[in-house]
């Protein structure tokens, strides 16, 4: 489990490998109740938006993303704030690989222990998404950013 | 002829759509994690009655069928008014921002408000001429309390 004292800016992630399949992007959008042609209908993938297959929509991306941070911080870590662009699709078949690492770390006036960080995901090398993220880690072993509310979490 | 809609009578322009049609529940969250392998315990464990934070926009996704509607509803409605009202069949979102504030809780029933923080000029792209717009979609439960803040940055476009 990460806590606040043993981060660094500079620290770098475990990379995260996903062979992403048909079932991976349906699925995501499914679960994400999004049924926009593009991830779930190939030929429209192919024919209409003009890419090799169906592709992993945006919440879903968010999902990934979450499941990827909280994978290195532990069940505590919890999500303030995601941003990310999205270069290229993430089609099925693609091997998309998750790195991310640590840019800064703080602490905001009600003791909430805060990791800034840098995400990309890559697909055969190129960039499909760049992503920077604000996470919140215990700021000691009896810490828990879950027990934040009201004032007292500024994500 | 159709008159050219005016940017400035879009920006600031908000809307409230109805609550949710989803109400928050652990199968949901299931099948989210399932989708995405997270094998985080503070989500699985049968006790906990947190939504994983990144599903918030989950919540707003209306039902594609209800008996008795006629129309389906359209999440992020301003968009696709926008997208209308700018003759911009084609649409992809270029970036997308959450902040999250409470946890969205198992029982919990989303109401959004939209609003179009800018819109840009006519720009060509890679994929066709268009424009760039921005909307806020703020996530309230049941009791009015902030669960998050999401912000779309859209490119809508003809070829």
């Amino acid at each position: 489990m990460i806590t606040h004292d043993n981060v660094s800016a500079g620290d770098v992630l475990p990379a995260l490998e996903v062979k992403i399949r048909a079932r991976h992007v349906v699925m995501g959008a499914s679960s994400s109740r999004d049924w926009q042609p593009q991830h779930h209908d190939t030929h429209w993938a192919v024919e209409r938006v003009k890419v090799k297959d169906i592709f992993l929509n945006t919440p879903n991306q968010a999902g990934w993303i979450e499941r990827y941070l909280t994978d290195w911080t532990g069940p505590k870590g919890r999500l303030g704030k995601v941003r990310f662009k999205m270069k290229r699709s993430v089609c099925a078949g693609d091997v998309l690989r998750f790195e991310g690492a640590v840019t800064d770390v703080s602490t905001d006036e009600s003791g909430v222990g805060w990791v800034g960080l840098d995400l990309r995901l890559t697909v055969e090398g190129d960039i499909a998404t760049e992503c920077t993220a604000r996470i919140a880690v215990p700021v000691s072993a009896d810490d828990d950013p879950w027990s934040r509310a009201g004032d007292e979490w500024r994500p | 002829m159709k008159t050219q809609p005016r940017v400035e009578d879009w920006i600031g322009r908000e809307r409230t759509d109805p609550p949710g049609d989803i109400v928050c529940e652990r199968g949901y969250i299931l099948h989210w994690l399932e989708a995405t392998e997270n094998a985080n315990p503070k989500f699985w464990d049968e006790s906990s009655d947190i939504a994983p934070p990144s599903m918030l926009s989950v919540w707003m996704r209306p039902l594609q069928f209800v008996p008795g509607r006629t129309e389906t509803f359209m999440p992020l409605s301003l968009h696709f008014d926008l997208k209308e009202a700018f003759d911009l069949p084609d649409g992809v979102v270029s970036a997308s921002e959450m902040t999250l504030h409470a946890p969205v809780r198992i029982g919990d029933r989303i109401t959004t408000t939209q609003t179009v923080r800018d819109i840009s000029e006519e720009k060509t792209t890679r994929v066709g001429t268009g424009r760039f717009w921005t909307i806020d979609v703020t996530y309230r439960d049941q009791d009015g309390e902030v669960k998050g803040v999401e912000t779309y940055e859209m490119f809508s476009y003809k070829r």
